[in-house]
């Protein structure tokens, strides 16, 4: 299935699996503060529901360590409004993205839903969500509330689809003892390209390789796309006419991430999901990847670790990030009461997201993201920090098949397979093939 | 005359058990028929004319274009052209080399479990045990066990195989966890064969003076020959709609060469929403097997 892209960064969407965690954060105590906190920050926009009693199916892919979470609030949510009752059904990622639009077909559909933002533009162009402009508009929603890149990467051709919940972006996780053991700072993390591969040498001579560079979607083209955009580079273009991920900066970027290789900061042929582990087990110091292993790395017992922003690289900020949205799907009736309970249902749960924030997410919303009580989510926090400079991928319908073909190229390059420059080159052309296809197909 | 009365009754009888007779069989196929049609037949049949459209079941225009998806398949200009001749032949590869294993070892393992011994019934459970596993699980544990830098195959070997990211090594592995995993699935049915073979057989080519590799060739394996069939048909095209292990133990790597016809498909269809082409691509791959499983059909026949 978009063998890597796609399906995995849904199926992991958030918790690596099932692996993850369930805990954290489930004491009554400072939820009752969160919300009179953030109640009071987020209600900019009030709106309240008073017409007849309405159910509303909210469908999601929830499945990890975040789905507890979603249902605490969906179950406060319940309570606080007696005349709409929300019922949440969770599937896997990759099921919800198949299941969805043909229950969409069927009239079978749910009322609301999360999507990923790189998902927002095909579904719109396929007609399974609905725009949502008037519900932002009604919500008095806008960029300021949130930030450029997250409000407008929801945007298909010059309408809203969906309302940013949060954004994922990766970060540098570090195991502390491994650093001390080669005599670095642990409370110092590199910062740049200097700093990191001064770090990289000093760990190599100690006999650790410091960062493993893997060569499948988690999080490896993650971090060729980050590193593309930190050296002023774009996968596509902003139009996705064509692709660029081949041009000069994509191969410096990959160039440099199967250097580590080369130069023996990273052994070869790192197995799925390795990266990580080897972080984990002490024979990694540094692993770039999203901010859902946050709860995963807290439940490893005795580890000393710790999270701090990608580093500079390139020559400016950069970093991939997912984000959930809210999105509300096409019905053969509409039902206004159920589309004004659902804005109010949207609303609340964006102004709630600190609790959110608490299963390993970066609120959307920016009041929430810049309150008290998100910085004090210190790993959250530190990972949040990038919020200006994320980037997601142009949103236009179908990109995701194009941007596979980049996991296709990182993975031949990073196990040394092709050169970055020839596997850039091919996937480059192959990709130029399907954005026209598919500005055939969805028309451009 | 009491004969003749006799005849006409036993004929009248017979005539009316003649229409039931003849209505049974159907009726008890029908439930089966029904199914059939509805879920295999009529999808296959509609899938032909899927093929022929630009066709996403959402979007209003699914444009008719021929066959345009299949001549994409045959051009080497296309989008689809290298991809899917590369997951055409990592099919064919994994075919090639899983189905001797998987048609020859089950069979050492039945001839080896038909005989009596202690604990028979302990081994007969242990080759089919990990049959019964998902295939979720399995390639999740061997990807673990498998890992080249924190397997534990490689520390226990002392090597430093790529098994899961490098060629040939991911053929070896996929190849032989597969073997793994469903060999005790054609040793049962092989065991079921030869337990059905007339001991007599064996009784006669004692007497013959049969050694035990002339009783195996001379009886044994004769006695499989419908079970070798059916064996070597199933485990071919199971092999060529491998899926799972593809999909979890490799991911396609490297850079796709281990990416089975299938899981393209599924990627084509229902990722990228291109059900007319990936309809197209089904029946090329249908059409390679439909030769296949004739040429293996014909094969056995000329042989009896």
């Amino acid at each position: 299935m978009s063998l890597d892209g796609l399906t995995r960064r849904r199926a992991l969407g958030l918790g690596l699996g099932a692996l993850v965690l369930t805990g954290c954060g489930g004491g009554g105590g400072p939820r009752q503060a969160a919300q009179q906190q953030t109640g009071a920050q987020a209600t900019a926009a009030p709106t309240s529901y008073t017409g007849p009693a309405v159910s509303l199916a909210f469908w999601n892919g929830f499945t990890g360590g975040d789905g507890p979470f979603m249902k605490r609030l969906v179950e406060q949510f319940n309570g606080e409004h007696p005349n709409i009752k929300v019922a949440m059904n969770v599937y896997q990622w990759s099921d919800y993205y198949t299941k969805v639009p043909a229950a969409v077909t069927a009239g079978q559909g749910p009322d609301i839903g999360i999507m990923h933002v790189d998902s927002v533009a095909t579904n719109a162009a396929r007609q399974v969500v609905l725009p949502l402009d008037d519900v932002a508009k009604a919500l008095s929603l806008t960029e300021a509330d949130f930030s450029p890149p997250v409000w407008q990467a929801g945007v298909y051709k010059g309408a809203r689809y969906s309302i940013p919940l949060d954004v994922h972006p990766l970060g540098m996780f570090y195991n502390k003892t491994v650093m001390e053991k080669a005599g670095l700072d642990p409370d110092n993390p590199p910062k740049n390209g200097e700093e990191y591969l001064a770090a990289l040498e000093k760990l190599k001579k100690a006999g650790i390789q410091g960062h493993w560079a893997t060569p499948f979607p988690f999080t490896g083209s993650m971090q060729f796309g980050t590193l593309l955009h930190q050296n002023g580079g774009r996968l596509f273009a902003d139009d996705a006419s064509v692709s660029r991920f081949a041009e000069e900066p994509g191969v410096q970027a990959l160039t440099w991430l199967v250097d580590l290789i080369n130069k023996g900061y990273s052994p070869k042929n790192v197995g799925q999901d390795a990266d990580f582990i080897a972080l984990q087990n002490g024979k990694a110091a540094f692993n770039w990847n999203g901010i859902w292993s946050i709860n995963t790395l807290r439940e490893v017992k005795g580890l000393e670790w710790g999270v701090a922003p990608l580093p500079q690289i390139g020559t400016q900020p950069s970093a991939w990030a997912g984000s959930h949205q809210f999105v509300v799907f096409r019905q053969r009736k509409p039902d206004q009461n159920k589309l004004a309970a659902a804005k109010v249902f949207i609303n609340w749960i964006s102004g709630h997201s600190i609790e959110w924030a608490k299963a390993g997410q970066v609120p959307a919303r920016r009041a929430i993201r810049e309150s008290a009580e998100f910085k004090a989510l210190k790993e959250q926090a530190a990972i949040g920090s990038q919020i200006d400079y994320l980037y997601f991928l142009p949103s236009v319908a179908g990109i995701g098949d194009a941007s596979a073909v980049v996991d296709q190229a990182v993975n031949a390059a990073v196990l040394l397979k092709k050169s970055p420059k020839d596997a850039l080159t091919e996937a480059a052309a192959k990709a130029d093939k399907i954005l026209e296809q598919n500005r055939k197909k969805y028309g451009a | 005359m009491a004969t003749l009365t006799v005849t006409t009754a036993r004929k009248a009888g017979s005539g009316a058990l003649t229409w039931s007779g003849r209505a049974t069989p159907y009726l008890f196929m029908a439930p089966y028929l029904v199914l059939f049609g509805v879920f295999v037949l009529a999808p296959a049949v509609f899938g032909i004319w899927v093929s022929l459209h630009d066709w996403d079941y959402m979007l209003e225009g699914k444009p008719f274009v021929g066959l345009e998806n299949y001549s994409a398949l045959f051009d080497p200009a296309s989008a689809v052209y290298d991809d899917f001749w590369m997951s055409m032949r990592a099919t064919g590869i994994f075919t090639l080399f899983s189905v001797p294993f998987l048609v020859v070892l089950p069979l050492g393992v039945a001839l080896l479990l038909n005989r009596r011994f202690r604990g028979r019934t302990f081994f007969r459970g242990l080759f089919f045990a990990p049959y019964v596993l998902g295939v979720a699980v399995v390639c999740l544990m061997w990807r673990l066990l498998l890992d080249p830098n924190l397997g534990l195959v490689d520390w226990l070997l002392g090597t430093d195989i790529a098994w899961t990211t490098s060629l040939p090594w991911a053929w070896v592995a996929l190849v032989g966890v597969t073997v793994w995993w469903t060999l005790g699935f054609n040793g049962v049915i092989y065991l079921a064969g030869m337990q059905d073979i007339p001991r007599e057989l064996y009784d006669a080519a004692k007497v013959d003076g049969a050694g035990r590799w002339a009783e195996f060739r001379h009886v044994t394996l004769p006695g499989l020959r419908p079970v070798a069939l059916f064996v070597v048909t199933t485990t071919i095209l199971a092999s060529a709609n491998m899926f799972g292990q593809s999909y979890l133990l490799t991911k396609g790597a490297p850079g796709g060469e281990t990416r089975t016809a299938i899981v393209y498909m599924l990627d084509m269809g229902l990722n990228q929403y291109k059900m007319g082409s990936a309809s197209a691509m089904s029946y090329v791959l249908t059409l390679a097997l439909i030769v296949i499983s004739l040429l293996n059909f014909r094969l056995f026949r000329g042989r009896s």
